[in-house]
């Protein structure tokens, strides 16, 4: 599996786009994504609550199991993607993609996130 | 003593396959090769090859063979013809369930018993300490065996393509021995799916040529390899039990709705058998004074009730426990199977939730099994 180069990635397995439009896009990543399983339910943060990276904001329920969802940063919720919640399976087929979770402002600089290459290192180690 | 999970004679071909791999009871075993879900609708549609060698195999052999069976199970295992099987159970003297099991009479004499994995040495130990006095002898033949299982409304078929055996003539939970592929196998008509299949019995020398075989004369069926994820969520779509879950020391046969499975009028040992008079006590509490019952629980949202997850009323007062659950990908929404107060166990009883981390989520209360195949 490849990781977009042009993502940021946190240790928890989400990914967070560049800021476009003030806010960045998070969702999780596909190796995190195919260690779920199918996924058939999120439960994600309401849109203009503020989030703290590290802190549990949702969840992703798979078949097998259920999993928090983190942030990866602080900020405020802009907008929730309702496509993924009506069809949690975007999360497996499209974890880059169709699969995305949140977007959030950013109102504090992000902690210790990797890029493309320190992600796939880690989750080689 | 070592840590190192087992692995099975397949080990190596689930690996090529790019299966999840999990601990399970010990062995490590496939999960999953890709979709769960994709696998489970497989198994419902077409067939899928599922690799169970962590079974456990004991072997009773002796001219009192059927009688130590009788006395040490809650089944009457003397009635079963050669050729057939039973579902039966191993109870503790106070009658908890030690497992539950199915026995194969393979000849006038000679039984293979299947025990679940997690509990293959307490069936072993239990048989060997209740066969005192019989001329009988247990063979423990966990090693001797690879299993291997087809399942699916196009398993037939495809087994017939690979063996002469007269599969038309075997009924369900029934045996026999045959060829497979050119391996000899015990060739068996039971499942743990719901659908009509075969479970294979071989040699583990045997295993990767036979799964091998079935996958090359399954390719244009749509048989695909399938991993114990689906395998749980079919047997829970079927209404089965499973050790640890909805059986446990903790529950008799008859708390667990399977008071059927004992035999109290057995012909041999003047009828007597180990945990007899717990379960007489356990059947006549089943009769009067009804305990929690075994039911069935489907969602109208889309969360998920997990094992051990409270089974309440609106207001929050307990009535139960969850001891599986899962989302349905035939009924395309959550079940589970649940233990509740008699007074909530009757089908379509209103008012009933699953507490989901925190959340009184609705249930509707239904009978089992949740799917049923057409015969």
């Amino acid at each position: 599996m490849s990781n977009p180069q042009q993502l940021r990635y946190s240790k928890e397995h989400e990914w967070l786009s560049g800021a476009e439009d003030g806010a960045s896009t998070v969702g999780i990543t596909e190796h995190a994504a195919n260690a779920l399983g199918d996924v058939v339910f999120v439960q994600l943060p309401e849109v203009g609550s503020t989030v703290a990276a590290g802190e549990t904001c949702g969840e992703l329920e798979s078949t097998k199991s259920v999993s928090d969802l983190y942030s990866p940063v602080d900020g405020e919720i802009t907008e929730i993607n309702e496509d993924v919640v009506n069809d949690p399976s975007l999360v497996n087929s499209a974890p880059f993609e169709g699969g995305w979770l949140f977007k959030v402002k950013i109102s504090g600089e992000p902690g210790e996130l990797l890029s493309a290459d320190e992600y796939a290192a880690f989750i080689q180690s | 003593m070592t840590d190192a999970p087992r692995r099975t004679a397949l080990d190596a071909t689930h690996r090529a396959l790019g299966a999840t791999m999990t601990d399970f009871a010990g062995w490590d075993m496939p999960l999953r090769y890709s979709s769960e879900r994709d696998e489970h609708v497989a198994v419902r549609t077409r067939a899928g090859l599922f690799d169970l060698s962590h079974m456990g195999e004991i072997t009773v052999t002796g001219p009192q063979a059927a009688d130590l069976l009788d006395y040490a199970l809650v089944g009457n295992i003397g009635g079963v013809k050669t050729g057939r099987a039973r579902y039966t159970m191993i109870c503790e003297a106070g009658g908890g369930i030690l497992d539950d099991l199915i026995v194969y009479r393979l000849a006038d004499q000679e039984y293979m018993v299947v025990a679940n994995a997690s509990n293959a040495q307490v069936v072993l130990d239990a048989l060997t300490a209740r066969a005192g006095g019989f001329d009988a002898a247990i063979r423990d033949d966990r090693d001797a065996y690879a299993l291997l299982a087809v399942q699916g409304p196009e398993s037939p078929g495809i087994l017939k393509t690979l063996t002469d055996a007269d599969l038309d003539g075997l009924k369900y939970y029934a045996g026999l021995p045959g060829t497979v592929a050119g391996v000899q196998a015990l060739i068996a008509r039971t499942g743990y799916t719901g659908e009509d299949g075969f479970e294979l019995f071989v040699r583990p020398a045997d295993a990767v040529a036979l799964w091998e075989a079935l996958t090359e004369a399954g390719k244009d069926a749509g048989l695909v390899p399938c991993g114990l994820s689906c395998r749980d969520t079919l047997r829970l779509e079927a209404g089965m039990p499973l050790y640890g879950h909805e059986l446990t020391t903790a529950t008799t046969p008859f708390d667990a709705g399977l008071g059927r499975v004992v035999k109290f009028e057995k012909t041999t040992n003047n009828g007597d058998f180990v945990g007899r008079e717990a379960l007489t006590a356990a059947a006549e509490r089943a009769e009067t004074r009804p305990p929690r019952k075994l039911v069935g629980l489907v969602a109208e949202g889309r969360r998920v009730p997990r094992a051990g997850y409270p089974v309440v009323t609106a207001d929050g007062t307990v009535i139960g426990e969850v001891t599986s659950g899962a989302p349905s990908p035939t009924l395309g929404k959550p079940i589970a199977i649940a233990y509740v107060d008699a007074a909530y166990a009757t089908p379509g009883t209103e008012g009933v939730c699953v507490d989901i981390r925190g959340s009184h989520e609705p249930y509707e209360v239904t009978a089992l099994p949740f799917y049923k195949r057409q015969k």
